[in-house]
């Protein structure tokens, strides 16, 4: 378990342009606390790169690379397949992509590099739309939500598709470790972080990043908002490894889905109606992830070679 | 070109057998290849020589053209020299990875089997797959068979690592008429490749003492100024290219002229200019019209980017007709090269008469009968008969 008086006082990220309250800077500072400073980061088009690097002000005290929007888990492989060719083993390679770059046009590239079985740390930070373009929806975007191309109106509540799920991806391609956090739990994410750091092979980390700007709400609720959206099963804490899945928060009792929606800009426009479908829909998420995954146990991956 | 080898290990090769061996000869850290007709004797034959332990390096499955890009840009980004290969519609998926690739000055090289692209839907080849990536920032050689493939490969490292050049750099090969045909090519011994190219110690990778970030965001302010040192290592390249193949000449015995090579130029009246295979036909009509007392020459445009302006230019006083082969067309105007070797003749202030023909499309031959065709055409221009500026050689209609 992470101690947080034995975390390092160096920053390897600082100084980066992220609207008020956004949890991306935790989510970077937090995860690089934990690596260290032999540690690479990949960024592809998104918020994080938008707002870290710059030229000329550069916000990492690691080595960084900004890449192609669909390419994160392929440039991950390079690297992991460079450093391995030069007898490098001491070093992470880390690829924090956001929610479009990772489940929509960087599916692909993750898949490959999962598949693979390179040895890579892969964070999709999730803040559940194109932020950094302009709050425009992708395939984890909720199911209800206002965007900016997928606005309400008079014939439309909104976002019309339930949330892509991307942790049962990464299961079924027999990750040897995936996760999903929250920027609103950080020792939950660290300790996940220190994790990472011990297992060889693919890893995955999906952590809800709530956005002040594109979610609509003020800045110092950041960490409320997150908090909620776990408490009312909106958003659950789990991981994947040894072929289990396991929930490290397990409300005991599931609060009332508009405690979480009313507080948010995004979800203003919803009618009861459409309240009871989202509800419906989590508590159907709910009912498939006690009957498949917390009671099953998939077989691990074991490479021979 | 020169062909005096210093040492013989003849092996009977296809030009993909050809770039494979050029590889591994080369030593990368990382291979990462997608499989695309007619590249796919690369992929196999560097598959083999890792899988029996003839190469050491790291080979990743990349499971699109796209990502075998993304992971040469990451392995170079750790300071690994990598390889990759593809063609066509492969080329064309890792268009923008090609910018990215030479934007942040990673010297990756390339084998690209050139071949058309659909619609409509051919494997055989033509140019228009890498002439559409002219603007890239990739430098781009064109051979005209194995042996130079294999050359090519390993200048092609000496050329990108150069550090006055820092860009990645792209051999093509005509898909089967180079690809897969059969020659007798000398395969150097690996000491003599070591010592022609050392080890890549990156001046472009990362480094935990100072770290650095790479391939960033270049505002407004200040994106210019990396275009214009891109525009200037393809400047230096120019000297590189003719440094390389002087020094490769030297150690090797095969010389192939750097940016371009005349042949039989000297006091020609038309000049026929293509690139890759069709010079290999060129050279025997090129005699034949010779031995006829025509005074026929042929241009061997072996780089396209960075492009030989001088070249050109200094042909421009000396000759009255040139014709242009181009493999690919630009839809609504010429060739790709018509229009750059006019520009060039035109800046000289003296221009001789052009005809573009368009030839070899998907696949279809350039025969010799073609080629004297050209040069016919070429002496009509010079004795004030008319003809057509750009032409679609052996159109069935």
């Amino acid at each position: 378990m992470v101690k947080v008086k034995n975390l390092t006082d160096k920053e390897y990220l600082y100084g980066h342009k992220a609207c008020p309250g956004c949890g991306l800077g935790t989510i970077g500072r937090l995860a690089l606390k934990i690596l260290g400073e032999r540690t690479i980061v990949a960024l592809p088009a998104s918020c994080m790169s938008t707002v870290t690097t710059q030229y000329p002000q550069m916000n990492y005290a690691v080595p960084s690379l900004t890449m192609a929007f669909a390419g994160t888990g392929a440039v991950l492989t390079g690297m992991s397949a460079g450093l391995k060719a030069q007898g490098v083993t001491d070093v992470h390679v880390l690829g924090l992509a956001g929610d479009g770059g990772t489940a929509d046009i960087g599916l692909q590239a993750l898949s490959g590099a999962v598949e693979r079985g390179d040895d890579f740390i892969y964070i999709c930070y999730d803040n559940e739309a194109y932020m950094n373009t302009g709050v425009q929806r992708s395939s984890l975007t909720p199911i209800g939500a206002n965007t900016t191309n997928s606005p309400a109106g008079t014939a439309s509540y909104g976002e019309k598709k339930p949330k892509k799920n991307l942790f049962e991806i990464m299961i079924a391609h027999r990750i040897p470790y995936a996760a999903t956090a929250s920027s609103a739990y950080p020792y939950d994410f660290m300790n996940k972080m220190e994790k990472t750091k011990r297992i060889r092979g693919p890893k995955f980390i999906h952590i809800m990043c709530p956005c002040p700007t594109g979610w609509g709400f003020a800045s110092d609720l950041a960490v409320k908002i997150g908090k909620l959206a776990v408490e009312t099963g909106m958003w659950y804490l789990a991981e994947y490894e040894n072929g289990k899945v396991k929930m490290n928060v397990m409300p005991k009792t599931i609060k009332p889905v508009e405690e979480y929606l009313m507080k948010q800009r995004r979800f203003k426009h919803l009618t009861a109606e459409n309240i009871k479908l989202i509800q419906e829909h989590r508590d159907s998420e709910w009912r498939l992830i006690r009957e498949r995954w917390l009671s099953f146990t998939a077989g691990s991956r074991k490479d021979t070679g | 070109m020169i062909n005096k080898p210093k040492s013989s290990n003849l092996d009977f090769l296809n030009g993909d057998e050809a770039v494979a061996y050029g590889a591994k000869l080369c030593r990368p850290h990382v291979i990462a290849v997608y499989p695309i007709t007619p590249q796919t004797i690369v992929v196999e034959r560097l598959s083999e020589f890792i899988a029996n332990k003839l190469m050491d390096c790291e080979y990743v499955y990349v499971e699109s053209e796209h990502s075998a890009m993304c992971a040469a840009m990451g392995a170079s980004l750790v300071g690994a020299r990598a390889f990759t290969a593809t063609s066509s519609q492969g080329l064309a998926y890792m268009h923008e990875m090609l910018h990215y690739v030479s934007g942040s000055r990673f010297p990756i090289v390339m084998m690209n089997a050139n071949r058309t692209l659909a619609a409509p839907w051919n494997i055989f080849g033509d140019q228009r797959d890498s002439l559409a990536q002219r603007d890239t920032g990739w430098i781009q050689v064109y051979v005209e068979n194995g042996q130079e493939a294999l050359d090519m490969i390993i200048q092609a490292y000496a050329i990108a690592e150069n550090d006055r050049v820092y860009t990645p750099v792209m051999v093509n090969l005509d898909g089967f008429v180079n690809t897969h045909t059969y020659e007798l090519v000398d395969v150097p011994a690996q000491h003599e490749v070591d010592e022609f190219l050392p080890p890549f110690r990156s001046k472009n990778a990362i480094d935990f003492n100072h770290p650095r970030s790479f391939c960033m965001t270049a505002s407004t302010e200040w994106n210019t100024e990396f275009r214009y040192q891109q525009q200037q290592a393809m400047n230096h390249a120019q000297e590189v290219i003719e440094e390389v193949d002087q020094k490769f000449g030297d150690k090797f015995g095969r010389y192939y002229g750097g940016l371009v090579e005349e042949v039989r130029c000297e006091d020609a009246e038309v000049v026929l200019v293509g690139m890759g295979s069709v010079i290999g036909t060129s050279r025997i009509v090129v005699d034949k019209l010779r031995d006829m007392s025509l005074k026929v020459g042929l241009v061997k445009l072996r780089f396209y980017r960075p492009f030989p302006a001088e070249c050109f230019k200094g042909l421009s006083p000396r000759v009255k007709a040139i014709g242009i082969i181009d493999r690919d067309i630009s839809f609504g105007y010429e060739g790709a090269a018509a229009s750059d070797i006019k520009a060039a003749l035109s800046s000289s202030g003296v221009g001789p008469k052009v005809i573009n023909f368009i030839a070899g499309i998907a696949g279809r031959d350039i025969t010799k009968e073609n080629i004297e065709e050209m040069y016919y055409k070429l002496f009509n221009l010079t004795q004030g008969k008319d003809e057509q500026e750009l032409q679609f050689i052996g159109l069935r209609w």
